[in-house]
Formats: structure tokens, C-alpha cells, sequence
């Protein structure tokens, strides 16, 4: 097996890893490491496969790079809402159950 | 180098959004709603220009400060971007002429609005016109956090709740995509669509077919496709009104297009009809769940972000009338898929202006307690209805033509069953808007106040709704324009 094939299977692993954290764990942090896990899987991939014959391919490397600077805000954003969340309900979890009608504060209301 | 043109408003397209963001964001939201409205009539003239040069010239590409793919950007314009441009822009022109009257009514999260919402419509733009899988994510992930920011601009628990819960349904959606791209790279070693297409086609990796299942995963999920819908009636329903009218009339669409496009084009090759089938299927079930559920809804705007749901189902029912079948079904059924967007995005905007234009005047989101709106508010209640002609797909409206098109598409393709999930939808969409209607005929109960709604939010909100109808009658424009 090539080197490029076992970063390529290793992101996947990474990349199922961090899909089961964000959607199993309730935690909102867990959730967002689970994203930023599943991210890092993705482009290892990218990297990994990218990679020919054991040189390393520069346009997979620049692309993941812009996908760094895209998570790392992403996961900025991801942590403010949930601070905020956090200060108005003293929880770090999504509220367990859909709205039900007529009994949120929304926006309009 | 590209050659010097007299005027490319590709690039313009993208960076003028972009610009009166950044302004509105250090002006305010006083003067930045003026530059917004300003730029967005800019950004109306750009699209037309742009729509009458690929009609008159064709397809073409414009390399981004004449760089060129793999190291520049490339941006890439066919008819079908065209007419998403022009969507775009005629559908944000009113809205935000919408936003300024109702932001001024209810100030909560309005400062935040303009900002946001400019980029906003510069992700949108810079999404149409990708030419390759990599850019289509970061303008995917840019639109996303746009439209994030948007729906918990309001700032209280609810808000950010559904923002939040927005957020992670979207980035999972984009991840699952990102890796479907790592895939197609490593199988073929591009993600230039122009560059892809051919190997695809030439020689499927089967790698490819694992990205296509991601690509259709992650997309169905960011598009809400029935049962990925759960993120998307607490954030459309849960925002502010001009909110919850971009994000349904166009955010949704964003997705819808990428799927689209990458499954006419590049993973045509791969498809099979069963996998069509099944993504139709989940069509017929938003369509039949989200009418469904908008008719329990007791709130006004959760009832349109039901209705969003089913509506969603309609674009859906593309694939399956489009995959497999002869070439005049085919086209048929992507035109009236593409008619579905046009209508929904136009007439969705409509419902959610004229909603939150009956909640100015009563004061609170009620469907029980509209009494008095027919008689004070009658425009904004007509835009409802007139939306609602739309959205059932009574003629003459551009939701007649869309549905007659699908319709076609499966008679001729000998799949009856589609109709039928369609002639259901249709009485359904009806149920759920004479629900409204009817409350807001009676006299308002005693007590209640309804006060006027600023006219600047009735005729513009009127002004989408009659969009709505207008593209039933002149439909041929756009059709036109997506055969290029």
C-alpha cells in the first residue's frame, strides 16, 4: 500500500469518526470537534490521494489550505453561537425537541 | 490573458456585493440600507447585461485577474447560471427594499442584516458562476455562514438555537461534499468541471460513484430535502421576515443548483435510474410531509416554512423524470425544474414579506389571530393569496408552468405516479393557504389593534408576487435562456 493510500484510508476513518461525533454526541462542543475531526478527514483525503507516486501534489495542498481558513471560521462562528446559547439557556445542548408551535419567543413574536 | 472586453460584468457581479457589505457594515444600517438598495439595482442591471450577453454569445469563462485555473480561479457563466444571477437579483432587490420598512418597524437583529446580507447574495453569485468542485464548496460554506449569521442575527435563544442547528445540518452537508471532491481529485486529478466531465464520462473511477452519493448526501441535507428537513423550519421560521424570505426564496436553491448541475453534467455517466427514483421518492415525500405539517402549523410563518419543505419536493421530482427517460421528457422535466426554482423563489419571497407584513399589523404570529387584516392591510393579504396562486400552481403563474412541465416530462416518460404526488401537492398547498385567508377576513376581535403596514413593505412584497405570475406568462424568456 502506498503512503498516499494509507492517508487517504486513514481520513476516511478520521473523517467517519468525527461525522459519528457530530451527529451522536449531544454536547455542542463535541459537536463541533466532531466537525473540525470530520474536516481533518476530508483532507487527508484530499492530500492523501492527491499525492502521486510519493510526491506530493501542490494543488491538493493549497486547496486544503483554503479549507482550513474555512473551518477555522466556520468552527469560530460554530463557538460563538454556542457561548451564546449557553449565557440564555445555561446549556450546551440544542434545545432536545423541535419547536412546537406557539411555545418559542422568536423573532416575530 | 483574457482579451480585453468593453465591459465584463462577471467579476463585477461578485465584488459589488461584496463592496457595499463591507460599507454597510462600517456606515450602519441607516445609510447602509440606502448603498444596499443602490447596489442592488446595480447588481439587477449587471445580471441583465450578463443574461443578454450569454444569450446573444453563449457559455464562456472569465480567469479572475487573467490568472487561470489551477492556480487562478476561473468563473464560469452558461444559461443556467445566467438565470440564477437574475433570479438573485430580482428577488433581492425587493426584499431589501422590503427589509428597510420592516427593520424600521421591528429594529431586533436589523442592524446585522445588511452586512450579512450582502455577503450573502456574493456567495450566492460567486456559487453560480464556479467552474470548478473546490470553489463551489468554499462559496457553499461562504453562503452557509452567511445565511447562519442571518438566521441568529435576532440574538435570543430561539434564534440561535436554529441557527446553531442551521450551522452544524450545513457543515455536515458541505463536509460530505468536500470528501466526494477529495475522491473525484484523487481519481482524476482535477476539479475543473470542463476538465472533469470528459474523464468521468471516459472512465468511472469507482471512486466517482462513492463522490456522487456524497455529493447527492451532503446536497440533499443543505437543500432539505425530506427527511434532512428538521434544520429548516425553526430557521426560516424562526427569523425575521426578510430573513426567512432570502433564505427560502434563494439559500436553498444554491444547493438545488450544484446537484443540479453536477447531475446533468459531470456524474451524468453514473446515475442510475433507481438512485433518481429514490431522490424523487424523498420529493413526494416533502411534498406530501411538508403540506402536511404546514396545515397543523399555528403559526404563520412556520406554516410558510412548512410549505418551503413540500415545495422543495417539487425540484426534486426532477431527477427521476429526468434520468433514464427520452430526450424530450428529459428536457422538459429540467425545465420545469428550473421553472419550480424561478416560481418558488419569487413567490416563497412574496409569502414571507406578505407574512411578515400581517405580523407588523397584528403584532404577533398567530394564524388564529389575523381577523382585521383584510380590511386594513388588504395589498399585503392579496400578495399572499396571489403567492399562494403560485405556490398551488393555479394559471396563469410561473408555478402552472413549472408543474405543467413536470407533468409533461412524466407522461411522456410513463411515470403516472408522479402526477399524481403532484395533483395531491397542489390541493394540499391550497388547504394550507385558504387556512390563512379564511382567518383574515373576519373583523379583528375586540382589543385587538391592527395597524398599518409602511407601504414601501406592501408593494414590494406585490411586486414578487406579481413576478410570480408574470413568469407563467413570459416564461419563454427564461427557457430561452436556459437552453443556451
Amino acid at each position: 500500500m502506498s503512503l498516499g493510500l494509507f492517508y487517504a484510508l486513514l481520513g476516511g476513518g478520521l473523517f467517519a469518526l468525527g461525522l459519528a461525533g457530530l451527529i451522536l454526541r449531544p454536547h455542542l462542543l463535541a459537536k463541533i470537534i466532531g466537525f473540525n475531526v470530520m474536516g481533518s478527514g476530508a483532507f487527508l483525503v484530499l492530500v492523501g490521494l492527491g499525492s502521486r507516486d510519493g510526491v506530493a501534489d501542490p494543488v491538493p495542498q493549497a486547496m486544503v489550505l483554503t479549507g482550513i481558513v474555512v473551518a477555522v471560521a466556520a468552527t469560530a462562528l460554530a463557538l460563538a453561537l454556542a457561548r451564546r446559547l449557553l449565557e440564555l439557556s445555561g446549556d450546551m445542548v440544542l434545545p432536545g425537541e423541535r419547536l412546537r408551535p406557539g411555545e418559542d419567543d422568536d423573532a416575530d413574536a | 490573458m483574457p482579451t480585453p472586453e468593453a465591459f465584463d460584468p462577471l467579476p463585477w457581479l461578485i465584488l459589488l456585493p461584496l463592496a457595499w457589505a463591507t460599507a454597510a457594515f462600517a456606515l450602519g444600517p441607516g445609510r447602509g440600507a440606502r448603498l444596499a438598495i443602490a447596489g442592488l439595482a446595480a447588481q439587477l442591471a449587471l445580471a441583465l447585461i450578463l443574461a443578454g450577453q450569454v444569450l446573444a454569445g453563449g457559455a464562456r469563462a472569465h480567469a479572475v485577474g487573467g490568472w487561470g485555473a489551477p492556480l487562478g480561479i476561473d468563473l464560469m457563466v452558461d444559461g443556467l447560471a445566467a438565470l440564477m444571477l437574475l433570479m438573485t437579483a430580482v428577488v433581492a432587490l425587493p426584499i431589501a427594499i422590503y427589509a428597510r420598512g420592516y427593520f424600521r418597524a421591528r429594529p431586533k437583529g436589523g442592524e446585522w442584516f445588511w452586512p450579512l446580507a450582502g455577503f450573502l447574495v456574493a456567495a450566492l453569485d460567486a456559487l453560480f458562476l464556479a467552474a470548478d468542485l473546490f470553489n463551489l464548496y468554499v462559496t457553499l460554506e461562504l453562503l452557509g455562514l452567511a445565511a447562519v449569521g442571518l438566521t441568529a442575527a435576532a440574538g435570543d435563544r430561539a434564534a440561535v438555537a436554529a441557527g446553531l442547528r442551521y450551522l452544524l445540518a450545513t457543515l455536515l452537508g458541505s463536509g460530505a461534499y468536500l470528501l466526494g471532491v477529495a475522491l473525484l481529485y484523487g481519481a482524476h486529478g482535477s476539479v475543473s468541471l470542463t476538465v472533469l466531465a470528459p474523464a468521468v464520462a471516459a472512465d468511472p473511477a469507482p471512486a466517482a460513484a462513492l463522490a456522487l452519493a456524497l455529493v447527492v448526501a451532503g446536497m440533499a441535507l443543505k437543500t432539505a430535502l425530506f427527511p434532512f428537513h428538521f434544520w429548516l423550519p425553526p430557521a426560516h421560521g424562526g427569523a425575521a421576515s426578510p430573513v426567512s424570505a432570502l433564505l427560502s426564496a434563494l439559500v436553498i436553491k444554491a444547493s438545488f443548483y450544484l446537484l443540479l448541475r453536477l447531475w446533468l453534467d459531470l456524474f451524468a455517466p453514473l446515475v442510475s435510474v433507481s438512485a433518481a427514483q429514490l431522490l424523487g421518492l424523498l420529493g413526494a415525500g416533502a411534498i406530501l410531509w411538508g403540506s402536511a405539517l404546514a396545515l397543523v402549523q399555528t403559526r404563520l410563518k412556520m406554516l410558510v416554512a412548512y410549505s418551503t419543505v413540500a415545495q422543495i419536493g417539487y425540484l426534486f421530482l426532477l431527477f427521476p423524470l429526468a434520468t433514464g427517460v427520452s430526450a424530450t421528457a428529459a428536457e422538459a422535466a429540467v425545465q420545469g425544474g428550473v421553472m419550480q426554482a424561478l416560481s418558488h423563489a419569487l413567490a416563497k419571497a412574496a409569502m414571507f414579506a406578505a407574512a411578515g407584513g400581517m405580523i407588523v399589523a397584528v403584532g404577533r404570529d398567530d394564524i388564529a389571530r389575523l381577523g382585521g387584516i383584510a380590511g386594513r392591510v388588504p395589498l399585503t393579504l392579496f400578495t399572499f393569496g396571489l403567492a399562494g396562486v403560485t405556490l398551488m400552481g393555479l394559471p396563469p403563474s410561473g408555478g402552472f408552468s413549472a408543474k405543467w412541465l413536470l407533468l409533461m416530462a412524466a407522461l411522456e416518460s410513463g411515470q403516472w405516479w408522479w402526477v399524481v404526488v403532484m395533483v395531491v401537492g397542489g390541493l394540499l398547498a391550497a388547504a394550507y393557504v385558504f387556512k390563512v385567508l379564511r382567518q383574515a377576513f373576519p373583523p379583528a376581535e375586540p382589543g385587538d389593534l391592527v395597524h398599518r403596514v409602511p407601504r414601501a413593505m406592501e408593494w414590494s412584497g406585490f411586486a414578487l408576487a406579481v413576478g410570480g405570475i408574470l413568469l407563467g406568462l413570459f416564461g419563454a424568456g427564461p427557457l430561452a435562456l436556459l437552453a443556451v
